[in-house]
């Protein structure tokens, strides 16, 4: 079965976050697999080791991204694949991280794709549908257990914290919700085999594309931090008031209810 | 030069950093409360082949250096001081020597388990009378037939309850200017005589499993002596060098720690209506705890260098055991007069890195032991 995983190198959110000039400052942040991702590489090694095949990690970016590609080697994917735009690539929003992908997946079979339920740094949760659309695949969302049987994959989904069950076939496309596996830890012998794992090195012009056919179709206009958070307040006296201004409050100043 | 980590060492501290946040940081408390060996940490640890870093992939290592094993073992440090112990102490001490100077087959049966993390060794060779001064020995091997029958005595033993096979050192003869003879014998558990037991209520690192062993009467066979039968104190002295890089790594674990909890606290805690992160004499101590650290660090991974390369490091890694392990106290006691009066409760933590990082003040080597083995690479 040939098995690919979509993964992008992100930021690590629950470190300090600073922006300057409208951009996210790139020294300091601390950069790790986005973690929606990590569930995609476990479950693709899981359907491997069950159905056999190879496990192909892909991720645009530049060279830092290596990095991230050679923990997913290490952590037991076959090979990865670093489509580097440093050179050609100002910007890029969804629309080309889609457009890239649908032409590398173009000489390629793919029996499945994993994808994380969304980046958790821009969560825009796009890249996934909007390929399997240009690839002509079945697309389920926000999976939580998959089990491949032949050409069939029944799939429960999340849905707003019920379940969904649904049945497709092969070839698909799947983005991965927390609770799908517990991703494991990359073992020391596998950061050490994953130094002789093959690690592919495009550049769009190897995929035929111009610069003009990638170009965004949106335009970051600002970005900047939420709030910062208000310091609380305790309510004090019986219960029943305590109840009362609570109820209160959250009418008129939270305006809530 | 290049200060640079290789994809594999970041990797690698990566891993143990992330393992050790989710596995080992929220049982850190009660480790040390209820003085409790973490065994199924160990286990989970093994599985990731931490235990075997060191050691080739033919005796089930994972072929990493001692830079990498140091970095692994500062991340655990950070978050337990007592896990951090257990493990510098099954590699350093347990393994290593085996690895040093076994025969092949004692590498095959003893080492090999080991380094897949399939158990833990210990390292015997402090004893009630003989400390710092390891020459004064007394437990004795004396050779009937085709084995070796040791008595003696063995104290703060890490992890003898929980090791596979205990390296024992004893006086087996006396050499021509009357002086003795010391070798070292692989002991496998189990093995009849031999009683271990964990007596000690201490102050630190209350969760390393700490151990008495009393040798009576204990045989093995005589293939299980380690290494050179004339140089058995030589290849201990060796065997302190390389653990002596961890302890160092482990105290660069704990400083770092005390740092990052006093700089988070001196942030959040208002006085005088400001957070006290603006008094200088807050900065001040932030500033040279930052500094220590950083140069500690240094020192580690520079001795950890000479180690991977093939060169001595024997003074290196004391200026680094010595430097890091009073780099590690002064941090965490500047970390806990920062907190004030919450520094001295249980609860932030900041405490027990001042109780455990005293430990490494003494193990494997005091510090006046350290200022000894400098003073002497010094030609003193």
């Amino acid at each position: 079965m040939n098995i690919f995983v979509l993964l992008k190198r992100t930021f690590d959110t629950e470190e300090k976050i600073a922006i300057n000039n409208g951009r996210i400052e790139d020294d300091g942040a601390e950069y790790i697999i986005n973690p929606y991702d990590e569930y995609a590489v476990e479950e693709a090694i899981n359907i491997r080791d069950e159905h056999g095949g190879e496990v192909t990690v892909v991720t645009i970016g530049d060279e830092d991204a290596e990095k991230q590609l050679r923990t997913a080697l290490a952590m037991g994917a076959d090979q990865a694949v670093l489509i580097n735009t440093e050179d050609d690539l100002e910007e890029g929003d969804q629309f080309t991280t889609v457009k890239i992908l649908e032409a590398f997946f173009d000489d390629r079979e793919a029996d499945i794709i994993l994808a994380g339920n969304v980046a958790i740094d821009e969560a825009s949760g796009q890249v996934g549908p909007r390929l399997a659309e240009r690839l002509n695949m079945s697309c389920v969302t926000t999976i939580t257990s998959i089990t491949i049987d032949g050409d069939t994959a029944n799939i429960e989904r999340d849905v707003e914290g019920d379940v969904e069950k649904v049945e497709t076939s092969l070839p698909l496309l799947v983005t991965c919700q927390q609770g799908l596996n517990e991703p494991r830890y990359p073992s020391l012998p596998g950061i050490m085999k994953a130094k002789k794992k093959p690690l592919e090195e495009l550049e769009i012009d190897d995929l035929d594309l111009e610069e003009d056919d990638v170009e965004p179709k949106t335009k970051t206009i600002e970005i900047f931090l939420p709030p910062e958070k208000q310091a609380g307040k305790v309510l004090e006296g019986e219960m029943d008031d305590q109840v009362k201004e609570l109820v209160s409050l959250l009418k008129t100043e939270a305006k809530v209810l | 030069m290049n200060f640079e980590l290789t994809k594999e060492q970041e990797m690698t501290r990566k891993m143990v950093q992330d393992f050790a946040r989710d596995v080992i940081q929220p049982r850190a408390i009660d480790i040390d409360r209820n003085a409790e060996f973490p065994e199924d940490i160990f286990k989970e640890m093994g599985k990731l082949g931490l235990l075997g870093i060191p050691f080739p992939e033919e005796y089930g290592g994972s072929g990493g250096d001692t830079v990498t094993y140091a970095l692994a073992v500062e991340e655990i440090g950070r978050v337990c001081g007592s896990t951090g112990l257990s493990y510098a102490a099954a590699v350093s001490l347990g393994a290593s020597p085996i690895y040093y100077f076994g025969t092949e087959e004692q590498k095959q049966e003893f080492l090999t388990p080991l380094a897949k993390g399939e158990g833990l060794a210990s390292f015997g060779l402090t004893e009630p009378n003989a400390g710092s001064d390891a020459g004064g020995t007394q437990t004795r091997a004396v050779l009937q037939g085709d084995h070796y029958v040791i008595n003696g005595e063995k104290s703060w033993i890490t992890n003898a309850e929980y090791a596979r096979s205990i390296t024992v050192t004893a006086v087996s003869g006396k050499r021509e200017d009357g002086r003795n003879i010391i070798s070292a014998f692989i002991v496998p558990k189990d093995t009849p005589g031999m009683k271990i037991t964990s007596p000690y209520e201490k102050m630190g690192v209350r969760g390393s499993n700490t151990s008495e062993i009393i040798l009576e009467d204990v045989k093995v066979p005589k293939e299980n002596i380690l290494g050179d039968p004339q140089k058995g104190f030589k290849q201990f002295l060796h065997t302190l060098d390389g653990g002596r890089i961890s302890i160092a790594a482990l105290a660069v674990g704990i400083a770092q720690a005390s740092l990052d909890r006093a700089l988070e606290y001196a942030k959040e805690r208002k006085q005088f209506g400001q957070p006290i992160s603006n008094f200088q004499a807050i900065q001040f101590k932030l500033a040279d705890m930052a500094m220590e650290v950083e140069l500690a660090r240094n020192m580690v991974l520079k001795s950890a260098w000479l180690k991977d390369q093939g060169k001595n490091f024997t003074k290196e890694s004391a200026y680094a055991k010595l430097f890091a392990s009073e780099t590690a106290f002064r941090s965490s006691n500047q970390a806990i007069q920062i907190h004030g009066g919450y520094g001295y409760m249980r609860e932030y933590e900041v405490e027990r890195f001042l109780r455990d990082a005293k430990l490494l003040e003494i193990g494997e080597g005091t510090s006046e032991i350290q200022r000894m083995v400098i003073a002497r690479q010094l030609g003193c």
